[in-house]
């Protein structure tokens, strides 16, 4: 259940569409995350239990702090685009929380839309997804979700499974944690994560995202 | 025998889907997803999709007995169900949903209705046919060389 002496990771999923919520718990599930999924911005907030003194707003609710020490969240994706709350508002409370800024945020949205993209970069997220969400974009989860634990529980055991990645910035993973941990992570946006934020500006741009075609071979006949 | 024809007709139907444009790859990504320890997860995420969709079909059927049409508010219903239909790989019902979009945002309302009329038609249609799909599959029972494609 998310406590922090396992060395599973634990994801934190938001979005208003049953059927995404489905779909992701299932891709994040399958790359051995452990996952909880809400409907909206405000639960995930009471989920991370949003306290009122580490807002700079006080007109955020405050929560039982029950839930706060006992659940580690070590990632959030979040869609773009729910009621009420959006995922944008929702990335804004977090890095305004002095408690949760540290937890990295992607954002997902099935609009392509070039300022909203650069809006939530610019505002912290890690990664923009455009949906539906594939294996090989929760696969780019990992070396966010790694800055957040300890050094000696970063061993990969997915290693094994398929991964897309194959880019060198991922290559030297560990010296880019280094990094990391001496700088803030204000600091970083303007910095190495440039490479990313343009690297899912550029795929958000792009109207050709490659696809495998369906009668490429990936089905195996009788 | 019979079961390895029942497999190869199954093959062929699923094939088909692809082929008349039906479905499109992020069905493929659904059935990849399907492993032994989630053998229905296709079926249960398009069970999902119909049960959820039904919903946003009629709160969409009501708004376009109103009178003036608020656009506003059909293209936010279509958005989220476009979302649902994109994430199942449904490629014909996201395309009239798309055009559905389109005429909301030029105000226009016979085409809006005339769109739905067709969206509800391939929506149907599709549901049918997924689940004859699925029936057979699990009457035709597991096998080695399944129509599902394995990650490799």
């Amino acid at each position: 259940m998310g406590i922090s002496t396992e060395s599973q990771f634990h994801v934190l999923a938001v979005d208003d569409s049953l059927i995404d919520r489905k779909l992701i718990e299932r891709l994040l599930k399958t790359s051995s995350y452990q996952v909880t999924t809400v409907d909206s911005g405000t639960k995930a907030l009471e989920f991370l239990g949003v306290h009122e003194d580490d807002q700079s707003n006080p007109d955020i609710p405050s929560v039982s702090p029950n839930t706060h020490q006992e659940v580690e969240v070590n990632l959030i994706i979040t869609d773009y685009c729910m009621p009420g709350m959006t995922g944008y508002d929702l990335l804004r409370k977090i890095k305004e929380s002095s408690s949760l800024r540290n937890i990295p945020v992607v954002i997902m949205s099935s609009e392509n839309v070039p300022s909203r993209i650069s809006r939530c970069l610019e505002e912290g997220a890690e990664e923009f997804f455009l949906k539906p969400v594939r294996l090989s974009d929760v696969n780019r989860l990992r070396p966010h979700i790694m800055k957040t634990k300890p050094k000696d529980q970063q061993e990969d055991k997915q290693e094994n499974k398929e991964e897309e990645l194959g880019k060198p910035e991922f290559q030297s993973r560990e010296e880019k944690e280094e990094q990391q941990q001496q700088q803030q992570h204000h600091h970083l946006q303007h910095q190495h994560s440039n490479s990313n934020k343009r690297k899912a500006l550029e795929e958000g741009l792009s109207p050709d995202r490659t696809r495998p075609r369906y009668n490429n071979g990936l089905t195996t006949v009788v | 025998m019979e079961r390895n024809q029942m497999h190869k007709h199954i093959f062929l139907m699923r094939q088909s889907f692809f082929d008349q444009g039906l479905l499109d790859d992020q069905f493929i990504q659904l059935e990849e997803l399907q492993d032994d320890a989630n053998p229905n997860f296709v079926e249960e995420v398009v069970t999902l999709y119909y049960r959820d969709s039904s919903r946003t079909i009629l709160n969409i059927e009501q708004s376009l007995e109103k009178n003036p049409l608020d656009f506003n508010k059909l293209d936010n219903y279509m958005h989220q169900f476009k979302g649902s239909s994109t994430s199942i790989g449904a490629k014909k019902v996201k395309a009239e949903c798309t055009q559905f979009r389109e005429y909301c945002r030029a105000g226009n309302g016979e085409g809006c209705m005339r769109t739905f009329q067709q969206l509800k038609k391939e929506y149907a249609i599709l549901k049918k046919k997924l689940e004859t799909y699925f029936q057979q599959t699990r009457q035709a029972g597991p096998s080695e060389t399944a129509c599902r494609p394995r990650m490799n």
